[in-house]
């Protein structure tokens, strides 16, 4: 293990680490801290200019209750979920199907295919803004969740084959072949050999697609305006626009925009990490 | 009977060339859906970038006159100018979360109570929207009440206001960006650490390698995988930079904290009017430059294919 355990150090140097991580994690995390503090400060306090010190008295419940209750805060988080959820459904039904037919099968093209996935994957937006937001409108889904999903969709499938093809190629293949000679069509092989053996990468990439579409601006920006379709991301610029310099507001309105993701996060921690990080480790 | 046998060919054909057919009946519609939204966007963009166009009436075709228009904003230094050099900073200053990551990468790799904790709340940034970082670390600016301003006045300095400076806005900015960018290099690092074979580290103890020799010659070397990943993830996301922008200063002030992102953006879809076809052309130089480390990347996978 690197760096040396600090069980095998003096015990100075232990006290002074087990002092430094809790110290070392406030900075860390001091900037989100202090909207978390402001999120349950009177709206006095920050007329008194009263920014940092205690909050003279606790509003966090009527100031959460005002972004759930006096603001278009429940339906954009509502919009949020609109869009994640069908996104992750749909962003890993068909990676399962491309990443199959790509960690499977030899033929010619799967390579270039596979790469075209890949490349794909990692162009600017803008390059696909103007057409996508065209074709968009001429579909008629300009300011609708299904135009953002079916987007959103079909970008993410690029990372999830990637993703998919990966941890296909890295199943043992003789299970394949097994099948393949006791007469089993390629379709039932998908379904019922190597579907049930990608239920980890599914759940990793669920996580991983979640937080990445929850947290999308630019497209949320680009195909959508109002809040009947918005997502929480860009319906959080109108909220604070309606709540300017009520900042005892706009920080639990942050908080409550943040957490879904974190939630989802800490639920499933491990799955999290484990799509996170696909490659980092041969 | 005929029909019967016909049936039978069928399936039989069917059979005999499953193996070939499937594939495609599996990419179908993934690929499908990539080509319409994806690759196909992308040669629109090159294409419509030869013309003028407001988004509603006919395009007109202009020839590569929106690229000489890019071409006398970077000989007056304007607006594109501005943009690149602020993406050349971006790219260069948001190299700097790999060591970072690495270096609270090191810190974390102990097994005391309640690590695993620490390590989670330490991933923390990354898992929030850019939103709302922006608004964060607009806060910890802000010149009146940031925790910034405070920590300067502690020492006597201050204020300073660093999203209102021309001087300042770009790293104030690429400072917030860093945060989240930290935390996963960090959790790339520390997958790796954990990955490290023991036996070599022994081998180097004994050998009398420790602290700095010991992380460049044994360690570094075997989280080869993990930098490679690190860094195409920092890269694109340097590139990619918008959100922030967008939160912190809207490109400000006066447009000194543009990046080609945001620009290209604001060209096309804002107040500076509906400039599809100039927009479409920043997009085009901002994809060529991102096209040089996705031809890199590729190359390395394609490597790694063949080693195989």
């Amino acid at each position: 293990m690197f760096p040396k355990p600090i069980e095998k150090q003096p015990r100075a140097a232990q006290i002074t680490y087990q002092a430094m991580l809790p110290l070392a994690l406030l900075l860390w995390l001091g900037p989100l801290l202090a909207v978390a503090l402001f999120s349950v400060k009177p709206e006095a306090d920050f007329t008194n200019a009263n920014y940092w010190g205690m909050p003279s008295s606790f509003e966090g419940a009527f100031n959460y209750g005002q972004v759930f209750f006096n603001s278009d805060m429940p339906r954009y988080l509502l919009n949020s979920f609109l869009i994640t959820v069908p996104t992750v459904i749909g962003a890993v039904a068909l990676s399962c199907m491309t990443g199959f037919a790509l960690g499977i099968y030899k033929f010619k093209s799967n390579l270039w295919i596979f790469f075209m996935f890949v490349a794909g994957n990692f162009v600017p937006f803008q390059i696909l803004m103007v057409p996508v937001r065209d074709l968009t409108l001429q579909l008629g889904l300009y300011n609708t969740k299904t135009g953002l999903v079916l987007f959103h969709i079909a970008f993410q499938t690029g990372f999830c084959t990637l993703f998919m093809r990966n941890f296909i190629r890295a199943l043992p293949f003789e299970l394949i072949e097994a099948a393949r000679v006791e007469g089993i069509s390629e379709w039932r092989i998908f379904w019922y050999v190597v579907l049930p053996l990608m239920k980890p990468a599914i759940a990793a990439l669920s996580v991983l697609i979640f937080t990445f579409i929850w947290n999308d601006y630019f497209w949320a920006v680009v195909l959508t305006q109002g809040a009947e379709s918005q997502p929480v991301t860009a319906g959080i610029t109108s909220f604070n626009a309606q709540f300017r310099a009520a900042y005892q507001l706009m920080s639990a309105g942050s908080i409550v925009a943040a957490l879904p993701p974190v939630a989802m996060f800490f639920l499933m921690q491990k799955h999290f990490i484990a799509g996170l990080t696909l490659g980092a480790v041969k | 009977m005929t029909a019967v046998a016909d049936i039978q060919e069928q399936e039989s054909w069917f059979h005999r060339n499953q193996q070939r057919i499937a594939p495609w009946l599996f990419l179908a519609p993934g690929l499908l859906f990539f080509m319409v939204y994806v690759i196909i966007p992308v040669f629109q963009s090159f294409n419509l970038s030869l013309y003028e166009w407001d988004g509603l009436g006919a395009a007109e075709y202009v020839g590569f006159r929106n690229y000489e228009d890019l071409y006398w904003e970077w000989v007056d230094r304007d607006a594109f100018y501005i943009s690149l050099k602020n993406n050349l900073i971006w790219l260069l200053l948001y190299l700097l979360s790999i060591p970072a990551g690495l270096f609270i990468a090191l810190f974390l790799n102990q097994t005391v109570r309640g690590i695993r904790l620490y390590k989670s709340l330490f991933f923390f940034p990354f898992v929030i929207s850019q939103v709302v970082v922006g608004l964060v670390f607009t806060w910890f600016y802000d010149p009146t009440f940031g925790l910034l301003n405070e920590f300067l006045g502690f020492f006597g300095l201050g204020p300073l206001n660093v999203l209102g400076d021309e001087r300042f806005v770009t790293y104030g900015i690429i400072f917030a960006g860093l945060w989240p960018q930290t935390a996963y290099c960090m959790i790339l690092y520390l997958t790796g650490l954990n990955a490290v074979d023991p036996e070599q580290i022994e081998a180097g103890r004994l050998d009398g390698a420790k602290g700095w020799r010991m992380l460049w010659h044994i360690i570094l070397p075997q989280l080869r995988p993990a930098t490679f990943i690190a860094f195409v993830v920092t890269i694109i996301g340097a590139l990619r930079s918008f959100d922030l922008i967008s939160i912190m200063t809207q490109g400000g002030p006066f447009g000194s904290s543009r990046v080609l992102a945001y620009y290209m953006f604001e060209v096309a879809l804002s107040e500076y009017g509906f400039r599809m076809g100039y927009g479409a052309a920043i997009a085009v130089i901002l994809f060529l430059i991102m096209l040089c480390f996705i031809a890199y990347f590729l190359w390395s996978m394609y490597r790694e294919e063949k080693g195989h």
